[in-house]
């Protein structure tokens, strides 16, 4: 068993943020992940046996959510979105472009264990398609040229700003603070970036705003 | 459908399904309100005893008015509709949009479906199949279009006896519910998602369930087989024979099938009231014994030291002879016969041996437990399946019902899961059972149940007349704890029921094969009940005196008191102490022995009558709730004969030398009659008479810590009823020596989490064992094995239950410790 | 001519508006005091009288949703938010909860309180990292400061909130499924009845909410019923974010009464882009029927969106313009309902994926006219008769582009391929670009 105490330790602060264990279990398997690299048989069976459910359905829940791998992940996850809109507004283009770039076929890792590559599906930021995640960052508005300089910056170890977020951390860094374990870069970027303001804008300058509330 | 009859009365709500007004009861699902009227809706994840899920889809219908006067645009599933007073179903014999809706459903089914019909074993008998052709389409539109189709390698083992074929599966789910809602073992799951979702085991984890047939069985599809059955028959090549299994005193209906006078494989019958639709994989698996090398296929008489085949005629004079000259003798039946069995067993003793030294129990036994058959046992009844699931508390003592009595533990965890049922169990430590049915452990160090019982009486454990007592077998190890039980039954106003192990038990208790029993429950104390017998077997009188049970016919052929001995199926490693058995087989003077196969009562009896399996009989379980299980014989083979027919045969010719009548039957048919004509008797029962106790067992050595010793048969071991299924055997769980915390640091020093199981070596009067030591919420002092999974088992290689045994660390490779684990999972 | 109404996306402009200083600056959290000073039915009754309808998609009435519980049920009560933002196309919970998480906190508060719970969720969906540490942040302050935990304000009431990060599954939009995902399940639906309202999360009785209805409830109680119902149209209430996306100048969240139109939208966000015109739009998302310019001047509300053939959705105005394909946009949209079928049910994990195989066929110009024939039978065969709402979603853009672009499938057949060159229509291809 490969796991530590202290990792113990938190799968089980984890069960007991919940009135039921069991909802522990999605941020553990994050847990997991941030510890291991992946979700690994060791995971799956600690999470087992601290909430007292059979592997086979931790395995089952395991298989289920595509944000947990069974393949160890590199530095950094690079998600191209590929759905609908992105595809069209250029992320198919970007996404081929960073195969070749990186040699690499998708949910596939390079040689220096540094980037995963991905098509991921709608990310929730349309406004600024196409759009990449790293990390689950957004990097908003990419093209060819600026996805092919993000890897390249990630690769060559100089740091990278999401384009409405705070400096990227590693992917099991992410991965911790999803199982529920802050960092501290909550106040690292804007409040929005331009598209999320884009109406509000126009209001400002239109003078426009909602009614007067009642008393 | 497989309903338990409810008695009160139920409020039905009336319907119009295809033109045809019925009346259901309420809450009753539309898709089975439809096969009231004749009609049968297609369905694959639809089953009575599961949870509904809706998954599959297959059973849509149409229904133009939902009872409000406004109808469902879409179709419905009517797996998952309740009924309602007024609504209207139109299914797929009236509606064109629910026939529609299904033939979509199918075509969906099909398209990655591997089609596989002619190499599957499902075929001829598949849901999908049959479906597939009235409810589907002739042409696959996926397949003209050129549709590819998902592929998995072909099947995988799940387990040592399950086998998966994804590529056929249609996730309906129903084997991954039927594990997690009935049988609490959720060790197979759904994984994966969309049309990759697949049904999995954890890799490291293999699908380990006593029930995991159930899943194979309710398979709509050729999904899941068995290692046993796979590719042996077609289902059209087999014929059907409805019966009992007789594994155990629970009566589970199975279904047996066979080809050319060979059974092929065991399914679980469909009997509300008993199993519903599931059996234990024993149940189902475990038929092979009946056809192993070591059958006895003809009567054997001992010559010159030597057995040599001989005639029936032959057989049963040279018994007569040897029994004549050999004394007094004895009977032991072994708890696997028949109620009709038992019952010639019974009377043989009386009529032809004249002696009531006959015992059924080839097990631990006392005479305190004697008293109990007589007092609380025979004749007794009242509690059924229903009222485990209707009573509030069922109280557990001195069984397991998950390795006992697999039928009863599955209706406890039903009652259990439906949250109105505790289950509170005098027992030391939680069994896997017990949590599954999350059940209340009380626990109790062995040989201290007597006092542990009489806490049950306080209020916090909600013992009240409502509840139920389940008394196992295994009770009878420790003196006063049945009396105690029937105290507790006797304060509380708690009904009592007895469960034992083996299928014949119950109808031995009825059919006299006691010392102090006549049939009928009749006690041999009481002259009217002697006189009421004898004047039915037309004997002059019959012997007065109360017989020596098991325990004490050994002890008299020790000492030459006993000569003689009559014994049916037992096996000498099952009984209290089985060296002694042995030396007393050596030391009669002569040994009948009626057996199925090669034992080692046969190689030494003086006369080996061979006898019929169950499949090639007609008799009678009776059930631990008293229920009168007959079957019917599924061969006809002439020369596989009953063992009543054999006893008569005896009598018969001791009557010819002038001892005793012949029994005055030759057929089950006739023993049937004769036992109804006797029927039951109606003085009254015998006082309970706990007896004295017991001489104090040996201390140990000095300087060793003694560990009380906790034991019981696990479903699956290495029963001699098990042999020939390798893959059923393969299934067993690994055996262990259970001891608490404490207990195994003080043998281990300190709990390491991470050093796996360490070996243990278990120390009794009988022998040692090494065994893998784990952890559990036993009492310090005590250390639990199973009985039967190495070697020859707990009595015979280890110790006597409940006695004082020692515990020491072994080295890590010990030999015998791997050969103990492989002998239960090989 | 309608005007913006920024209520929910006022403060995303204000200097670290994230932050519970920059929203108490702006008179956040007021909506507490008033709440409390109500009793929790009257706060239901506000929110009943408001026309509030559920920001998620579906438009249920809130006020009615809550007032589904049944409060002598003894079991807790939980308020789930649903924030497993991810229908494609819909884009304006992230960035809500990424400017302003305390005004989500607050409602929920406020929403929670009214319905009687003392536990509260949000379920968020995993891949929006930043989000995540802003309510994770949202709420550690919220604690800190009174709003959360015993005795809120010296009201008496207690709350506990959970911030629940998902793990890739748009199923959990859906909300039996996230409430699956919430208990440590595989995101795959519950058989209704019992509905979350009676047996939700851990069997009690259970209100899940968008992420948006939830961030409207502190506006509705500072500011009035009537102030809500007082924008929008008769029976669709009040203000909602619209996302425009895709091949417009200026995509972006515009805040607006319901029944603004698409080309009153498409105006404010400065037109389409240059050279370029509308082809076919989504009004709400993927899983609600294409529309056309001809819809240009549909008010955008419930009512007038259903009667245009489509539905409101989520307001997730994806814009396409005429260098699209629409084979191709529709064959990955299906792709993708295929990759998040959770796989419970037969027509949606069987037909999404014989949907994908005749789309791919049709696209790269193989089979025929027939396979359109082919492909509305299936879509008539999953339509209704799945599991949950995503068989139906997955059947949307494909029946709606059928009828609206036969002719263009047809083309792929007569060309023998995709007329269409897909680096036209990408954001980065040179103005003026065509197919």
């Amino acid at each position: 068993m490969s796991l530590d105490p202290q990792t113990l330790a938190e799968l089980h602060e984890i069960a007991d943020r919940y009135p039921e264990k069991r909802s522990g279990l999605l941020p553990m398997l994050h847990l997991i992940q941030s510890v291991e690299g992946r979700v690994t048989p060791e995971g799956i069976e600690v999470c087992a046996q601290v909430l007292g459910i059979s592997a086979a359905e931790v395995n089952g829940v395991a298989t289920f959510y595509t944000m947990y791998k069974r393949r160890p992940v590199g530095d950094y996850h690079v998600g191209v979105c590929t759905n609908t809109l992105c595809a069209v507004m250029g992320g198919d283009l970007i996404f081929e472009r960073l195969k070749e770039h990186l040699d690499v076929g998708n949910d596939e890792t390079t040689e220096d264990g540094k980037i995963t590559l991905e098509h991921v599906e709608c990310n929730a930021a349309c406004d600024y398609a196409p759009v990449m995640m790293v990390n689950w960052e957004f990097m908003d508005n990419q093209t060819p040229e600026s996805a092919v300089q993000v890897v390249d910056d990630l690769r060559a170890g100089r740091e990278v700003h999401s384009t409405r977020g705070p400096r990227l951390c590693t992917w099991r860094e992410a991965e911790r603070v999803l199982a529920g374990f802050p960092d501290d870069r909550a106040d690292e970027g804007p409040a929005a970036g331009p598209a999320s303001l884009a109406g509000l804008k126009i209001a400002r300058e239109k003078g426009w705003t909602a009614p007067e509330g009642e008393k | 459908m497989t309903t338990t009859p409810d008695r009160t009365e139920v409020e039905t709500v009336t319907l119009t399904i295809d033109g045809v007004q019925v009346s259901v009861p309420k809450d009753t699902l539309v898709i089975r309100a439809a096969e009231q009227v004749g009609v049968q809706i297609p369905r694959f994840c639809d089953h009575p005893l599961l949870d509904p899920v809706g998954a599959c889809r297959q059973c849509l219908v149409d229904i133009p008015d939902a009872g409000n006067g406004r109808g469902f645009p879409k179709p419905q599933a009517s797996c998952t509709l309740p009924v309602a007073d007024g609504m209207v179903v139109n299914t797929q014999a009236t509606s064109e949009v629910a026939d529609k809706a299904q033939q979509g459903v199918m075509e969906f089914l099909l398209i990655n479906h591997p089609l596989d019909c002619p190499v599957c074993d499902k075929g001829g008998e598949c849901p999908l199949q049959n479906q597939a052709m009235s409810n589907g389409r002739g042409e696959s539109r996926f397949a003209e279009s050129g549709g590819v189709k998902r592929t998995f390698p072909k099947p995988i083992a799940i387990s040592a006896q399950v086998l998966l074929d994804r590529e056929r599966c249609v996730l309906c789910a129903r084997c991954t519910r039927f594990s997690e809602q009935v049988a609490g073992d959720p060790f197979i799951a759904l994984a994966e998602r969309g049309a990759l979702q697949q049904v999995a085991i954890y890799e490291r984890e293999p699908y380990q369930s006593y029930f995991s047939g159930n899943a194979i069985q309710i398979c709509p599809v050729g999904a899941l087989t068995s290692a046993d059955y796979r590719f042996r028959s077609r289902p059209f090549d087999l014929v059907s024979n409805q019966s009992i299994a007789e594994h155990d005193a629970c009566g589970a209906a199975i279904r047996v099938d066979h080809r050319r006078g060979k059974v092929m494989r065991r399914l679980a019958g469909n009997d509300p009231e008993v199993n519903e639709e599931w059996i234990s994989d024993k149940d189902r698996f475990a038929f092979h014994y009946a056809r192993q090398d070591d059958r006895l296929r003809y009567p054997m008489v001992r010559e010159d030291g030597e057995l040599r085949p001989a005639s029936w005629p032959e057989a049963f004079a040279v018994a007569a002879r040897g029994l004549r000259d050999a004394g007094a003798a004895a009977v032991l039946t072994g708890g696997r016969v028949t109620a009709e069995d038992a019952y010639a067993y019974a009377k043989f003793a009386r009529v032809s041996l004249g002696t009531n030294d006959v015992d059924f129990r080839a097990r631990p036994h006392s005479a305190e437990e004697a008293a109990f058959l007589a007092s609380h046992v025979a004749l007794s009844g009242g509690v059924t399946y229903a009222d485990l699931e209707a009573a509030p508390v069922v109280v557990l003592l001195g069984l397991e019902p998950e390795d006992e009595a697999a039928t009863i533990f599955l209706r406890l965890r039903k009652a259990a899961r439906r949250g109105r049922t505790q289950v509170v169990s005098v027992a030391p430590m939680t069994s896997r059972g017990l949590a599954k049915m999350q059940g209340r452990l009380v626990p109790a160090v062995p040989g201290t149940e007597a006092e542990v019982i009489a806490t049950l009486k306080g209020a916090e454990h909600g013992v009240t007349r409502d509840a139920v007592i389940l008394v196992g077998e295994r009770l009878a190890q420790t003196h006063g704890a049945l009396s105690a039980a029937v105290e507790l039954a006797a304060t509380t106003g708690a009904r009592l029921a007895w469960v034992p192990r083996r299928a014949g038990d119950r109808g031995a208790v009825e059919a006299g094969a006691l010392p102090n029993l006549l049939p009928g429950g009749r006690p041999v104390g009481e002259a009217s009940a002697r006189v009421d017998v004898a004047a039915a077997w037309g004997a002059e009188s019959l012997p007065a005196k109360v017989g020596r049970d098991g325990n004490a016919i050994v002890a008299s052929l020790l000492k030459g008191e006993l000569g003689g001995l009559v014994v049916g199926g037992v096996d000498p490693d099952d009984t209290s102490d089985p060296a002694a058995f042995r030396a007393a087989l050596d030391a009669a003077g002569f040994v009948v022995s009626l057996e199925l196969r090669e034992t080692d009562v046969t190689r030494v009896a003086d006369v080996v009558l061979p006898v019929a399996p169950v499949t090639d009989k007609a008799g009678t379980f009776v059930t631990w709730d008293a229920r009168a299980r007959s079957f019917d014989a599924v061969f006809t083979n002439p020369s596989s004969l009953p063992d009543l027919r054999l006893l008569a045969g005896i009598s018969e010719e001791l009557a010819r030398l002038g001892q005793g009548r012949p029994l005055g039957f030759r057929t089950v048919a006739e023993v049937r009659a004769e036992m109804r004509s006797l029927g039951p008797w109606d003085g009254a029962r015998p006082a309970l008479d706990a007896g004295k106790p017991p001489r104090p067992a040996k201390a140990p050595r000095k300087g060793e810590t003694p560990f009380a010793l906790a034991t019981w048969k696990q479903l699956v071991d290495l029963g001699s009823l098990q042999d020939g299924e390798v893959h059923l055997r393969a299934t067993a769980r690994t055996p262990v020596a259970a001891l608490s915390a404490a207990s195994y640091e003080s043998v281990f020093g300190m709990l390491d989490a991470e050093a796996g199981a360490p070996l243990v070596t278990v120390t009794g009067d009988r022998g040692s064992v090494t065994l893998p030591a784990v952890v559990a919420d036993l009492p310090d002092g005590v250390v639990w094995v199973p009985a039967r999974s190495f070697g020859r088992g707990v009595l015979a290689e280890l110790a006597s239950p409940g006695s004082a045994v020692t515990l020491r660390q072994a080295p890590a490779a010990l030999d015998n410790a791997h050969q103990a684990v492989k002998g239960a999972t090989a | 001519m309608t005007t913006l109404t920024p209520v929910l996306t006022d403060n995303w402009d204000a200097e670290r508006a994230w932050t519970l200083a920059a929203y108490e600056e702006r008179g956040g959290y007021a909506a507490l005091d008033k709440a409390f000073a109500m009793a929790p039915d009257a706060v239901i009754d506000v929110v009943k009288e408001s026309g509030l309808r559920g920001r998620g998609g579906a438009g249920f009435p809130t006020g009615m949703k809550w007032g589904f519980i049944p409060q002598d049920n003894p079991r807790p009560k939980y308020l789930v938010v649903n924030a497993d933002e991810s229908e494609p196309g819909t884009c304006k919970d992230i960035p809500l909860m990424m400017a302003s998480p305390h005004t989500l906190v607050e409602g929920v508060i406020v929403s929670a309180y009214a319905i009687r719970a003392n536990t509260a969720f949000i379920y968020v969906r995993g891949e929006v990292l930043h989000v995540i540490r802003r309510l994770q942040r949202a709420v550690q302050e919220a604690y800190l400061a009174g709003h959360l935990g015993r005795n809120i304000h010296g009201s008496g009431y207690d709350l506990d909130l959970i911030v629940h990060a998902g793990a890739g599954a748009y199923i959990c939009g859906e909300e039996t499924a996230l409430l699956e995902g919430l208990e440590g399940r595989r995101g795959q639906p519950r058989l209704r009845p019992p509905f979350p309202a009676v047996a939700g999360l851990y069997a009690s009785p259970t209100v899940i909410n968008n992420v948006e209805s939830i961030a409207s409830v502190p506006s509705i109680i500072t500011n009035g019923a009537g102030w809500f119902a007082g924008m929008g149209t008769e029976k669709s209430n009040g203000f909602g974010i619209f996302s425009l996306s895709g091949h417009v100048r200026n995509p972006g969240q515009y805040e607006a009464p319901l029944g603004i139109t698409l080309r009153e939208l498409i105006d404010l966000a400065g037109g389409m882009r240059e050279g370029h015109e509308l082809k076919f739009w989504t009004p709400g998302g993927s899983s609600t029927p294409l529309l056309t310019p001809e819809h240009l001047d549909v008010p955008l509300d419930f009512e007038s969106v259903g009667a245009a053939g489509s539905m409101l959705g989520t307001r997730a105005l994806q814009l396409f313009d005429e260098t699209t394909c629409v084979v191709r946009a529709v064959l990955r949209w299906t792709e993708f309902y295929k990759h998040e079928s959770c796989g419970k049910c037969t027509p949606c994990r069987e037909g999404t994926w014989w949907l994908t195989q005749t789309l791919a066929r049709l696209e790269k110009g193989q089979g025929s006219e027939a396979d359109l024939d082919l492909l509305l039978d299936q879509c008539d065969n999953i339509l209704g008769r799945s599991f949950c709402a995503l068989g139906d979603g997955a059947t949307s853009p494909i029946s709606s582009s059928i009828q609206h672009f036969r002719d263009e499938y047809l083309a792929h057949l007569t060309n023998g391929g995709c007329p269409f060159d897909p680096a036209a229509s990408t954001a980065f291809a040179p103005v003026g670009a065509s197919a």
